[in-house]
């Protein structure tokens, strides 16, 4: 395991003047454009390859690989689509990004359309973002006129618009084709796939969809090489990663580091440890609220990566990590992580838009002390019909959470049947 | 992100866009490759220039963009953002989701409530302060947290809470 030997993403976040493209140019911005544009799009999809840079949007998906399923040979447009929409519970990385280093992003961004041949990128950014839509509207403006955006950048022969597009409120448009869809005018409802938005995907042409995070580190690979990138972390899980802390932690925020850290180091010596020192952790969402909870316990040795994680059964996701202390009812917090999905269902799908709201009523009876047996037993089997029976996996990042809240903390669960009240009475809210 | 629509009940004034807005919407129409892509956009400008948008304006960008007013309804109601009825000057959207609920925030909900006399979910009666729970707003290490119209509002508690509501009139 490598740790990372320097800021990467968040260097220059606190800088007052980095959204200025003067002074973020006195800083390097845009050199590693410049650089990849001397080289054949190609390299660039090479270098991502072997860096092993896996998305930062949630499934971890290898990026250089998803750039080669875009197809050559084609008379359509092709499309870069940057996921901008960070609406994930527990999540705010791509935010601080986007407020503090839009250069930052917006070299990745145009790296990463030089590499697929794009000639538009599109970033869509969830509507309540009203400051880094602002911030990267200015970033694009001074980037067009300096050169960087428009036709034959920089004396390359490649034409390149991107164009910034406002979101007005919907979880389900991060889902990459429910956003595909909102961007061309309509409710954001995901399609099925396939097709795939490689060969359709916006307007019905090639598209490549990435994570804001994922974009924006691509000029470091560029800059430093893919070996490097590769050395930080550790197999198939490399590179610097932002985590997301919030919850019962001393010191919530936006911490980079190598991918992997273990959880203590993350949580005791970034975070500072618990919030209140006399409270002792219980539990742990790992990767934004679709993620399966974990106990204290099984964090001891958890490497916060995709391999860890999954190995744990749950998963990295977002890295939006949520502390919780010994002072929270995990009923209550379920009826939390569940009301969120029964308002944000699409509602395309049966088992997704009656379950979400389903066992959202029955935690939240169980909350109420109104719980009977076989509420549980019930609660489990809705769940199971959510699971993969859908268009998008949105039913499966509703019930996979519930399921383990309820394998893990199935105690807090039947007390609050048993006593018929909260144990917590009206503790934390 | 979804949250109840709300807004006093007054009969939306039947009232179409200035030119001033038309013609931005027509500049959103020519920044797409496809006309229809416009729509949020165009929605935006509506809801910048009235408050909301009215039945009239979404008419008229129904028409611009060539969908039918009935489809620009239906795409408005499915984002929670858009209004379809005018709204408090001010609108409270404090968050209450798992980060900022582990840090408070239903104790904020309260302390709004009791300031304003009105409960989630309304407005007040002299049509200054909407107040609504909303799902996370991506400013959870900044909990608990509330956006008020363009502006988020972070690491709130009520003393810094009530100074704020102070200043908006
Ligand atoms: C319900 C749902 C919500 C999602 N929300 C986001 C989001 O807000 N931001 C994001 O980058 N990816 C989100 N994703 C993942 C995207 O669909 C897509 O996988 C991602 O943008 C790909 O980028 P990456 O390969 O760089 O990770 C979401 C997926 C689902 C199913
Ligand atoms: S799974 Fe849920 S969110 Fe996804 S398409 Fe179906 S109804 Fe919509
Ligand atoms: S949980 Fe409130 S901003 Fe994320």
């Amino acid at each position: 395991m490598a740790a990372l030997a320097e800021k990467v993403l968040t260097r220059h976040v606190g800088l007052a003047d980095q959204a200025d493209l003067r002074a973020a140019a006195a800083r390097g911005a845009y050199q590693t454009l410049r650089k990849a544009l001397s080289t054949a799009p190609e390299a660039v999809v090479e270098s991502v390859k072997a860096s092993g840079l896996r998305g930062r949007g949630g499934a971890g998906f290898p990026t250089g690989v998803k750039w080669t399923f875009m197809p050559k040979e084609t008379s359509k447009p092709k499309y870069l689509v940057v996921n901008a929409d960070e609406s994930e519970p527990g999540t705010f990385k791509d935010r601080l990004l986007m407020e503090r280093d839009p250069h930052l992003c917006l070299e990745g961004i145009l790296i990463s359309a030089w590499a697929l041949r794009a000639s538009i990128a599109f970033i869509y950014i969830r509507g309540e973002f009203v400051a880094g839509w602002r911030t990267l509207g200015r970033a694009i403006e001074q980037a067009r006129e300096a050169g960087l955006i428009g036709r034959d950048v920089l004396g390359s022969g490649w034409d390149i618009d991107v164009i910034l597009h406002r979101g007005a409120g919907a979880y389900i448009c991060g889902e990459e084709t429910a956003l595909m869809e909102s961007l061309e005018g309509k409710r954001g409802y995901p399609r099925l796939k396939p097709p795939f938005p490689a060969t359709f995907g916006v307007y019905g042409n090639p598209t490549t969809i990435n994570n804001v995070e994922t974009l924006a580190v691509v000029p470091a690979i560029v800059e430093r090489g893919a070996e490097w990138f590769a050395g930080i972390g550790r197999e198939k899980n490399t590179g610097p990663k932002l985590y997301c802390l919030s919850g019962h932690v001393r010191r919530p925020g936006v911490y980079e580091t190598e991918l992997g850290i273990p959880f203590p180091a993350l949580f005791g010596e970034l975070g500072g440890g618990p919030l209140d020192p006399k409270r002792k952790l219980k539990a742990v969402i790992p990767g934004g609220s679709s993620a399966p909870v974990m106990t204290a316990g099984e964090c001891g040795d958890l490497l916060m990566d995709f391999d860890g994680l999954a190995a744990k059964g749950s998963m990295l996701g977002s890295a939006g990590i949520m502390m919780m202390d010994d002072s929270v009812c995990m009923v209550r917090a379920l009826e939390r992580v569940l009301r969120f999905y029964a308002h944000e269902s699409c509602g395309q799908c049966t088992p997704c838009r009656v379950g979400s709201d389903w066992i959202h009523r029955i935690v939240a009876r169980i909350e109420r002390g109104e719980g009977t047996t076989g509420d549980l037993e019930t609660l489990v089997s809705v769940c199971d019909g959510m699971v993969g029976k859908t268009i998008c996996v949105f039913a499966d990042a509703a019930a996979l959470p519930a399921k383990s809240f309820v394998a893990k903390f199935r105690h807090e669960f039947n007390d609050h049947i048993s006593r018929k009240a909260c144990p917590f009475g009206a503790a934390r809210g | 992100m979804s949250a109840p629509k709300v807004g006093i009940r007054l009969a939306p004034a039947g009232k179409g866009l200035s030119d001033e807005t038309l013609r931005r919407i027509d500049e959103a129409i020519a920044r797409y490759p496809v006309k229809q892509s416009a729509l949020l956009p165009a929605l935006w400008l509506a809801q910048q220039e009235q408050g909301y948008c009215s039945t009239e304006a979404q008419e008229q960008i129904a028409a611009r963009i060539g969908v039918s007013p009935a489809f620009v309804a239906g795409v408005v109601s499915f984002y929670t953002m858009y209004h379809t009825a005018p709204v408090g000057r001010h609108v409270v959207d404090v968050c209450t989701t798992v980060s900022c609920w582990l840090r408070g925030s239903d104790e904020l909900v309260r302390h709004i409530e009791g300031r304003l006399g009105i409960k989630a979910g309304q407005t007040t009666p002299d049509g200054r302060f909407t107040l609504r729970t909303v799902e996370c707003l991506g400013s959870c290490g900044t909990a608990p947290m509330c956006q008020i119209g363009d502006d988020y509002h972070e690491d709130l508690t009520p003393e810094t809470m009530d100074r704020l509501l102070e200043t908006l009139r």
